[in-house]
């Protein structure tokens, strides 16, 4: 184990660790809080609760934003629901249990600790969500409703229509605004982080570009939170928004903070199938669906007729039939696998064949199309404006798409990078998912971190720092990271190539997919590990951005978040290679069972795999931290 | 089956700046697949462009899935685009047909400089959300939330106010900028709720006097609700109305003033 991978995770039984360590922490006095500044980049769920709870705690908050407004956040997107175990439904939900399905969904590869006490903060992030006026669903009596989601044998997903993320990003944004118009707060919007600044080794700020000016300036503080969001769109198609990217992810990691598990990425079995080739994104459908869809497929090959006329006996449920007791509710991973199975057994459906259907037309005939489309609608109403077709009457096409990624910046118990006084929380972080994460646990995790965790292990980081000084925007490795984030963007402008940043990004995003995707070999990994390199330098020679430096330039930002993909594409296929087991998101097809599930090895690779950049992503030196099992116990994950 | 759109004529507002007059600029597209999104076919044109040697357009977007109310763009003239409750880029080119002609300009509203090309400042409306466009509560002291029961039809009815995407379509299709529908929006949804009791009528006077002083005033045309993807209701502005009205009787502030 290196030793930077401290866990820092508190003495004492699974239960009381969080305690203990609130218990134990250093304060700061509320009158002292003003003196210092807190640097939070992201206004997403993890960034907007954390920046909105500091400056209520009287710290001094600068939010940091690429978005015009804090409010359109990715986070937004986020359709099916929150995890919470609050019991309300006497379904047998606890703590324990919540903690346990998500320690087993991450199949057994993430720090017990941290998800205990992401388990125990669930409830009070409900509570404080209700409070900020989210307009949860409700039952008639008034009470909040809750509904099941994939992975779980209760009903513990609070919702909001199909837009808990909206309504829970609008919650944390209206409480951050109100910070804003305390003056409590400063928002730079439309502001691009380019650069993470050390000084003695520990964090002193950042480096930004603005995106209307293209003024690049430093920022110094006593401590930075990266609330950045996933690298999905490393595979250029997925089901982030377009202007998702690793970069800030990824210059914190060139200036010593370690990338954790960049090889668990997840593939979400419910998106709607690519139909031609400009397309620029994919679309979820909500996880949901699958409470009351039923997945299927032709038996035959190649069986061309549409859906209403296959009868009953010719269909294959086939979640139904592999994993009868979760069905099609079957974690994620699981589902991806089998629809890619479906579909390259030559029985996808669709014009592309590119396709399985989920099929409503059961639950229709159970509820009735009311209650179908009040649970619904507006995903119905989304499904049939893009594709076309009427979701009521013809069973939706599904297939999986890349969606989230569990790794990211490795962080202690206490959120802390390798990197002192550098934070990473929600998507950006690596912490609470293991190798795959559960429906509706994203929203739990970002709001656990801003507004229930950061806002106590900050403290603990600066209360010894009380009257010291910190270094400012002049000191020279601020002046040096802004003359190299300029030369870096000219850099771009100068290549004079002939191919755009996003002809390159949909090449590698090629790659990384066919490669890295939903099942991976030794032999594909190191063909991406030839191809991306090569792909690369192309890039530094042939890269074309058109206009200037000096006003918008949305070809000249793509081409920055592009260079940075790159790079991790790289690590990613390295950390996928050297993973020689399979677990959650990460499949090898070298290592499976007797019947196709993903075969762990607990006794090479119970370990988190932390790179330590060296100066190039194909150099990148990988460390280990060891996760022991104290309250679960390493069982194969079986859904059957 | 998908089928390809061939001729069409795209005459699309550049400005190279704030202080750019700006004008339109005509592109001739063809082989558009009617399964593309509007905002696909832009990015067709803007690849043509870049292998051109030429700037691309500068438009807003990011989720492209109608939720993040960053698309903003006026197509032939209505404010995203012809099919109704549908944002820009939830708008796909079956739409339209071979040999047509798209104007495509940014949101127009004196509150809304351009930036550049089709993209717009609507911060004026954060301004609004924050003098009370929030509930009080701060982290750590909220009460279980199950204390306070909240009725169906009334969380239904917040819910369906809280929808708004703050994409500012509204604004853009008023003739007088008005940015009533948006207001109201964010007003009812909390002032639906038991927990926004306690700031109802300082939020709705906040609210609504920072709105006035950025935007045009309503005159109740109607044309936002036509224009908003999200289809919220203008039934939400007689709402807002009515609470600013109690607001100043319970202020007392219209008595001491008359
Ligand atoms: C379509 C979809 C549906 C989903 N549904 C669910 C669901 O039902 N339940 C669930 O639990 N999870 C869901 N998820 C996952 C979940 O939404 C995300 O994991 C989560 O919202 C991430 O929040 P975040 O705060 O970490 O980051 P984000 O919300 O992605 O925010 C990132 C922020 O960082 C800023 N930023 C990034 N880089 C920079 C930079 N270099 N400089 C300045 N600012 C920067 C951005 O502007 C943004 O403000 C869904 C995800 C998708 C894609
Ligand atoms: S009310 Fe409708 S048109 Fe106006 S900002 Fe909200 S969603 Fe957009
Ligand atoms: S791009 Fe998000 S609403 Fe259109």
């Amino acid at each position: 184990m290196s030793d930077k991978l401290q866990s820092k995770t508190p003495a004492g039984a699974m239960a009381d660790k969080w305690d203990n360590f609130k218990a134990d922490m250093k304060l700061v006095n509320p009158n002292n809080k003003r003196k210092f500044k807190v640097l939070v980049v992201g206004s997403g769920l993890a960034g907007a609760s954390a920046a909105a709870t500091l400056a209520e705690l009287g710290y001094d908050v600068e939010v940091f934003t690429f978005h015009d407004s804090p409010r359109r956040a990715h986070s937004i997107a986020a359709q099916g629901g929150i995890n919470a175990a609050k019991n309300y439904r006497g379904d047998g939900d606890s703590i324990h249990r919540l903690f346990y399905d998500t320690v087993k969904g991450g199949d057994f590869r993430a720090r017990e600790a941290n998800v205990h006490r992401l388990a125990e903060v669930s409830v009070n992030i409900i509570d404080q969500m209700v409070a900020q006026g989210v307009p949860f669903a409700r039952e008639y009596g008034g009470l909040l409703d809750t509904r099941s989601f994939g992975g779980a044998q209760l009903q513990r997903t609070f919702y909001a229509r199909g837009q808990t993320g909206q309504q829970l990003l609008l919650g944390a944004y209206q409480q951050l605004a109100r910070q804003i118009g305390l003056g409590a707060v400063k928002l730079w919007n439309r502001v691009e982080l380019v650069d993470v600044v050390t000084v003695d080794g520990r964090c002193a700020g950042i480096v930004t570009r603005d995106l209307v000016t293209g003024e690049v300036r430093s920022h110094a503080g006593h401590a930075t939170v990266l609330a950045t969001g996933g690298y999905g769109n490393a595979f250029f198609l997925s089901t982030n928004a377009m202007n998702c990217n690793v970069t800030a992810a990824w210059r914190a990691h060139r200036k010593g903070a370690y990338f954790a598990n960049p090889c668990y990425t997840q593939i979400h079995p419910t998106c709607i199938p690519q139909a031609d080739d400009t397309q620029s994104k994919l679309t979820l459908m909500s996880e949901s669906l699958r409470n009351d869809g039923r997945v299927w497929v032709p038996l035959q090959e190649g069986d061309g007729r549409p859906a209403h006329e296959i009868p009953e006996h010719e269909r294959d449920y086939y979640l139904e039939r592999l994993y009868p007791s979760f069905g099609n509710l079957a974690p994620r991973d699981i589902s991806s696998r089998a629809a890619k199975r479906a579909v390259d057994s030559g029985r996808g459906v669709g014009p592309l064949k590119n396709g399985v259907y989920l099929d409503f037309s059961h639950a229709i005939g159970r509820l009735g199309k009311d209650v179908v489309k009040e649970r619904y609608g507006n995903l119905f109403d989304m499904y049939e404006r893009i594709t076309g077709e009427n979701p009521y009457d013809v069973p939706m096409r599904i297939y999986p798409a890349s969606h989230y990624t569990m790794g990211g910046l490795w962080v202690d118990y206490e959120l802390m990078t390798t990197v002192p006084g550098l934070y990473a929380a929600g998507e950006a972080n690596f912490s609470d998912h293991g190798a795959n994460r559960l429906g509706a646990s994203a929203l739990m995790q970002g709001l656990a971190d801003g507004y229930f965790v950061l806002p106590y292990t900050i403290g603990n980081y600066l209360a010894p720092m009380l009257n010291q000084p910190v270094p400012g925007t002049d000191h020279p490795a601020f002046t040096a990271a802004e003359e190299e984030a300029r030369a870096r963007f000219q850099g771009y402008l100068d290549v004079r190539g002939s191919r755009s940043p996003d002809w390159f990004h949909r090449e590698l995003g090629k790659i990384i997919w066919d490669k890295c995707g939903m099942e991976r070999t030794a032999e594909g990994l190191q063909q991406a590990l030839a191809d991306i390199p090569a792909l690369y330098e192309e890039f530094r020679r042939d890269l074309r951005v058109t206009g200037n430096g000096a006003s918008v330039n949305q070809t000249l930002e793509k081409a920055g978040r592009v260079d940075d993909f790159f790079q991790l594409g790289m690590l990613m296929c390295r950390d996928a290679l050297e993973r020689n087991e399979s677990c959650g998101g990460h499949f090898r097809a070298e290592y499976q069972d007797d019947e196709g599930e993903a075969a762990r090895d607990d006794d090479n690779f119970a370990h988190v795999a932390a790179w330590e950049w060296s100066g190039d992503p194909m150099q990148a030196v990988r460390h280990k931290e060891e996760l022991e099992f104290e309250a679960v116990h390493l069982a194969k994950r079986s859904y059957k | 089956m998908s089928h390809q759109l061939q001729d069409l004529t795209l005459k699309i507002w550049r400005q190279s700046g704030p202080a750019d007059p700006g004008h339109f600029e005509s592109y001739r597209i063809d082989a558009i697949s009617d399964e593309a999104s509007f905002l696909e076919m832009l990015d067709v044109l803007n690849e043509k462009l870049i292998a051109e040697g030429l700037e691309a357009i500068t438009f807003d977007h990011d989720c492209r899935e109608g939720i993040c109310g960053t698309c903003s763009l006026m197509i032939d003239g209505q404010a995203h685009g012809p099919q109704r409750g549908t944002a820009t880029c939830q708008l796909h080119m079956r739409k339209f047909k071979s040999g047509d002609t798209i104007v495509i300009e940014p949101w127009r509203a004196t509150a809304f400089p351009v930036v550049k090309d089709l993209m717009v400042d609507r911060s004026p409306l954060d301004r609004i959300i924050e003098v009370g466009g929030f509930i009080t509560a701060n982290t750590g002291g909220a009460p279980d939330a199950n204390i306070i029961p909240v009725p169906k039809p009334v969380a239904d009815a917040s819910m369906d106010a809280a929808e708004c995407i703050g994409c500012g379509a509204c604004v853009a299709a008023c003739p007088n900028g008005a940015a009533n529908l948006f207001t109201a929006a964010k007003v009812s949804h909390l002032n639906l709720l038991p927990q926004g009791q306690a700031e109802r009528w300082s939020r709705v006077e906040a609210m609504v006097e920072t709105m006035d002083e950025h935007f045009g005033s309503c005159t109740n045309h109607g044309e936002c609700e036509a224009a908003c993807p999200k289809s919220i209701s203008i039934d939400f502005i007689a709402l807002m109305n009515r609470d600013y009205l109690k607001a100043k009787f319970k202020n007392r502030k219209l008595i001491s003033q008359s």
